[in-house]
């Protein structure tokens, strides 16, 4: 799922200083899951937000809502009550969600109040970790189950790299070689010589973000 | 003179911290004026809203009666509170409320005289403090 982590609080203040009514608008999916920006983390910045500004004697009112996926129109459609009591909308939703209402919204500023971080996996309760960089070429079953454009530093396709020590990266010593992880499943699973196959380098302008933001059309769903 | 009387507001464990009130009225020993208990049937019942709530809607400061550590009935939730109590006070700072005003204080059932002198010491040290700026009345 996609992961994000909440924007630093005098950021936050920063965007709304200039409004005394805002929506705060949570999202029940993703951001939920990574407790950064589902209903009791919006609760939790909410309640935040209104003491300090009440601490400066510029009192905030703050309307809360968490529609289920933000950035599906049917539920993002749901706040259309609410966006005219209010002069600005703080999103805790992913960057998707926020361009999904700025989109329904044209009238209404929108600030971020995440930062989305990666698509990634929960390792452990309050650990995430990066899984996939949505390349939009999945090599998966030639890797083991083990992405290296995610998971390694370098994103080599064809490793592990010099840098490679006691199954650890150079780049970071806490992190895991790719590479190490690939091999050592590979070979649990009698499969090392798919590793032998050499994988060529991908087509980046083709598939993935290189060559502009990417879209899918699926004409039997059109209506 | 200031007349300024904190509110605090007192989460109780109903394992320790309740029966620690109990006795303590029961010796009839003295409590804040100002003072709002809650009992919950364990303080790994209490979310970190629930602390920044009491202190936005009113509290000068906000007391949990907890177990002991490796004293809950069950198991962790003394060991969530404090994680959600450390929290709480990283929210806290960035607002700018002193971290004071938040405290965890363990209790056994028999604790009556402990309960009622932390919480006279709390409400002193709350009225050194002066009034949360940051609630809403």
């Amino acid at each position: 799922m996609i992961k994000a982590e909440q924007k630093p609080f005098e950021e936050i203040l920063e965007y709304l200083a200039p409004y005394n009514k805002i929506l705060l608008s949570g999202c029940g999916a993703c951001v939920t899951v990574c407790h950064a920006g589902g209903e009791k983390e919006g609760a939790l910045l909410a309640s935040a937000l209104r003491m300090a500004r009440q601490k400066i004697g510029k009192p905030l009112e703050i309307l809360e809502s968490t529609p289920a996926r933000q950035c599906e129109p049917e539920f993002a459609q749901e706040l259309s009550d609410t966006i005219g009591r209010v002069q600005a909308i703080l999103s805790v939703s992913c960057g998707v969600g926020v361009q999904t209402l700025a989109r329904h919204f044209p009238a209404t500023q929108i600030f971020p109040g995440v930062n989305t971080t990666f698509l990634g996996e929960t390792v452990a309760h309050g650990v995430w970790e990066e899984r996939c960089q949505a390349c939009g070429d999945c090599i998966l079953e030639k890797t083991a189950g083990i992405c290296p454009i995610a998971r390694c530093a370098k994103q080599l396709l064809n490793g592990p790299c010099g840098g490679s020590s006691n199954g650890k990266c150079e780049i970071k010593r806490e992190t895991d070689c790719a590479w190490q992880l690939i091999y050592d499943r590979s070979k649990s699973l009698g499969q090392l010589h798919r590793l032998t196959e050499i994988i060529p380098a991908k087509q980046w302008g083709v598939q993935s973000r290189d060559s502009g933001p990417r879209r899918i059309v699926r004409e039997d769903l059109k209506v | 003179m200031s007349t300024f009387e904190p509110k605090i507001v007192a989460f109780c464990c109903e394992q320790s911290g309740l029966p620690a009130l109990e006795m303590a009225k029961t010796l009839k020993l003295k409590m804040p004026d100002n003072l709002e208990l809650v009992p919950v049937p364990c303080s790994g019942r209490i979310e970190t809203l629930y602390l920044l709530k009491a202190l936005e809607s009113g509290a000068d400061g906000v007391v949990v009666f907890a177990c002991y550590e490796e004293n809950c009935q069950y198991l962790q939730g003394n060991v969530r509170l404090k994680s959600r109590v450390g929290y709480a006070k990283q929210i806290m700072t960035k607002i700018g409320l002193e971290g004071e005003r938040l405290e965890i204080f363990h209790v056994a059932t028999n604790s009556g005289v402990k309960f009622s002198e932390f919480l006279m010491q709390k409400a002193d040290q709350l009225r050194l403090l002066g009034p949360n700026l940051g609630k809403i009345a």
